[in-house]
């Protein structure tokens, strides 16, 4: 397949993954604001960072971070390139150009999800419809993921969008520890002290986990369970285990078919082998921070090698 | 006009509507409305969209469906069959000999002038052989219908003729919608065009081809207006679809940069025009095209189809003289007469026209689109004085037919049923194993009472049509 065909539907699966995370971290920021008032503004700042749009929100607001200006930002505006809409509309751009690698339900769920969020997003979201929207979002993006696990060959096509889907995924979980770390911190001395209940439960709402979590470990909430339920925890389908063992069958999978190993192949391999083979514990003790940046550094890496092993560009 | 789909002039029902009539006369108004609706929600779905130049790109248009078939009978289109085979002949046999000896212009049947001044004209195709003497790969006849057995040809399309994925995705949604309706009324499939086209331009691969040929369409892009065309022939080849960037000069071959590394493409069919295929040798600014494969093109080592300079032939100044074309290659008179042209490069012919501007319709030269015309009779003062003037000023530039008594077709309509101006493009194949022409082809619709402006450009829908069995 073309080269450029790979990469955009590595690309279309990032953004179509991205603007679920958006989603979720938007719902995440709303519950908290609601509640506290007086943090609010820290919070949503801290969303901001997280989805890695506060540069551009300055940009166009300054410091005003109030819950309708973030979050009509973060929803629709085409100043913000990681806004949902602009990140749908990227998603469908890169879904057109693939568009002979995708089965009619495939690319159709794609522009569906397009016409949908358009007609929902053409005007500001009033706070009382936020919820109804941004669960409108997350549906359409079941809808799509539905119809590529019921209709696409698994070729390397597939395994292309699949790749994207799990790099973007371990992305977005490795960001929202690297933005909450420091919540984490504190309680590492002693094991099973709490963390601020808000706190965590904002974390792992952003993860849609809040429920998993606790039907995994009871009513207990400790730093230490939520770090290793995010970083090795490998049934829960967003924390960094689960998206790197996901993320490396692919590229096995490229890898067999292409019939050469690649940079890439290795790469993933390692993150695998030597950054999440190994007790919580052990991570905290090297350092929960140090860990997270050198994980999100080579997450980006590994793009890059696969956007350059598999020429997606010249 | 009745309630009734009735056809041409006298308001009866002409005999090939005979059965759809039946069947819509049985039917509830209020079903089809829904159908209609239904039609267009599919549309959008499927991303069945264009963009119109210059306008916001966010706006992607609907081209308007219209969900009565077009019907023609199994009589009426083996006439039709054969002219047009006989056109696309001629036009193939025209390029030859228009890039070789340039024969019909030593005989006197063409003027010198018009092809050596001629800016579709590509002196660097002289001498060229393209692979298996093919110029027209695909090309589009335009034919209107003036009355019960009067067709006309409009105009040639022998550079990159476009609208066959609204042909058959017409068709498709037409299936979907009215299932029962073929099963009563035996209509001639149109479905296998992608693969008779995979096969034509498999056929025509070129030397340097060792083995199945690869074929690949090229489009500029996303953005482009047609772009839902090219990916839709490709998925339907099974070919891939590239973009300049994509394409490189390797080891002289052009080649397609895949996942693994350089693959080399055989058959290329290209959707951008000659300007823009060779920065190296053609437009240096153009970024659609591929450096170097003018001289790929020139050793063998690619087929480019359509060839480049075959809109030498599809000139709306040549036009006129088509039945000397076709009568000079095939030896026989035009079986599908040409509408009579008015050359206003000629003084007789110009006086001729501006007398009677409010009566014609006048085009230029170079135009398509249905841009840049002027329809008289549609026209305002203002508009005629303004034309006269761009007209005087450049008459070379234009020129002029009268307008016809085009026959129309029933429309579904809010208020029912309702006449419409129609004109026809058959897609026709062409390959050293011969000459294919699926049944039908694009109809395009005037939507709005009276127009004659049938392009999609210009507000103009689309309807499914229908070649009936024997």
């Amino acid at each position: 397949m073309l080269g450029k065909t790979a990469g955009s539907l590595y690309w279309m699966a990032r953004y179509l993954e991205r603007s679920e995370n958006n989603a979720r971290l938007i719902d995440a920021g709303f519950r908290i604001a609601l509640t506290r008032s007086n943090t609010a503004a820290a919070e949503w700042r801290s969303v901001l960072v997280t989805a890695g749009q506060d540069y551009y929100f300055r940009q166009a607001h300054g410091a005003d971070y109030s819950s309708q200006r973030v979050v009509d930002f973060m929803l629709r505006d085409p100043a913000n390139p990681s806004s949902i809409m602009s990140v749908i509309k990227q998603a469908r751009d890169n879904a057109r150009t693939a568009r002979t690698y995708l089965t009619r339900e495939a690319w159709e769920a794609v522009n569906t999800s397009w016409m949908t969020l358009g007609a929902l997003l053409r005007r500001q979201v009033r706070e009382d419809d936020l919820p109804d929207v941004l669960a409108a979002i997350r549906q359409q993006s079941g809808l799509v993921r539905g119809a590529f696990a019921g209709t696409m060959l698994r070729n390397d096509g597939y395994n292309f969008a699949r790749v994207g889907t799990f790099l973007e995924r371990a992305d977005n979980t490795a960001r929202i520890l690297d933005v909450k770390y420091y919540l984490l911190l504190p309680s590492v001395a002693h094991i099973g002290s709490s963390i601020d209940n808000v706190q965590w439960e904002t974390i792992l709402r952003s993860v849609s986990a809040h429920r998993a979590y606790h039907w995994l470990y009871g009513a207990e909430i400790s730093a230490l369970k939520i770090a290793e339920f995010l970083i090795l925890y490998k049934q829960m389908p967003r924390s960094l285990s689960f998206c790197c063992d996901k993320m490396n069958d692919n590229l096995a999978w490229l890898q067999h078919a292409y019939g050469e190993e690649t940079e890439a192949v290795r790469m993933g391999a390692s993150i695998c082998r030597d950054r999440l083979s190994r007790p919580i514990a052990s991570i905290f003790d090297g350092g929960l921070h140090e860990f997270i940046t050198d994980f999100l550094r080579a997450n980006a890496a590994l793009a890059q090698q696969i956007e350059r092993d598999y020429r997606f560009v010249e | 006009m009745t309630g009734q789909p009735s056809h041409g002039q006298g308001g009866e029902v002409r005999s090939p509507y005979r059965e759809y009539s039946d069947w819509f006369g049985r039917e509830d108004a209020a079903r089809i409305q829904r159908k209609a609706k239904q039609a267009e929600a599919f549309f959008r779905t499927t991303g069945i969209t264009f963009n119109v130049y210059g306008e916001d790109e966010a706006d992607e248009r609907l081209i308007p469906f219209d969900v009565v078939p077009r019907i023609i009978a199994a009589n009426e289109w083996r006439r039709l069959s054969r002219g047009i085979e006989q056109r696309v002949r001629a036009l193939n046999a025209f390029l030859h000999d228009i890039y070789h000896r340039q024969e019909i212009l030593r005989a006197g049947r063409v003027p010198v002038e018009l092809i050596a001044r001629n800016e579709a004209f590509l002196p660097m195709m002289m001498g060229m052989d393209p692979p298996g003497g093919i110029y027209t790969h695909i090309s589009g006849i335009d034919i209107v219908r003036t009355g019960a057995d009067e067709f006309y040809v409009l105009e040639d399309n022998a550079r990159t003729p476009s609208g066959v994925s609204y042909m058959l995705e017409n068709r498709e949604t037409m299936l979907q919608m009215f299932p029962e309706l073929f099963a009563k009324i035996s209509v001639r499939e149109v479905s296998d065009y992608p693969l008779k086209l995979l096969k034509s331009l498999a056929a025509c691969a070129p030397p340097a081809c060792g083995g199945t040929p690869t074929v690949a369409v090229l489009t500029p892009g996303i953005h482009n207006s047609a772009y839902f065309e090219h990916s839709f022939l490709a998925d339907q080849m099974g070919a891939e679809l590239v973009e300049g960037h994509d394409l490189r000069v390797v080891e002289g071959r052009v080649a397609m940069r895949t996942t693994q590394g350089y693959t080399p493409i055989d058959v290329l069919y290209r959707r951008v025009d000659d300007d823009f295929l060779d920065p190296l040798n053609f437009r240096p600014d153009s970024m659609l095209g591929v450096p170097g494969i003018w001289d790929v093109y020139r050793a063998g080592g690619i087929t480019i189809a359509n060839a480049p300079g075959t809109g030498i032939a599809d000139d709306k100044a040549l036009y006129s003289y088509m039945p000397d074309i076709i009568e000079f290659y095939t030896g026989e008179k035009a079986l599908l007469p040409n509408v009579p042209t008015w050359r206003c490069s000629e003084p007789e012919h110009l006086k001729e026209v501006l007398d009677r501007l409010p009566e014609l319709v006048v085009k230029e030269v170079h135009g398509s689109g249905g841009y840049g015309m002027l329809v008289g009779p549609a026209a305002s003062k203002k508009e005629i004085a303004a034309f006269r003037a761009k007209l005087e000023a450049n008459p070379r530039n234009y020129i002029a037919q009268p307008t016809l008594s085009l026959s129309t077709v029933p429309i579904f309509t809010k208020a029912g049923l309702a006449p419409r101006h129609v004109d026809l493009r058959p897609f026709v194949l062409m390959s050293p194993q011969g000459i294919r022409i699926t049944p039908g082809g694009l109809t395009r619709v005037a939507m709005s009472k009276g127009s004659l402006v049938v392009n999609s450009s210009q507000g103009g829908g689309t309807k499914d049509t229908w070649v009936l069995e024997d």
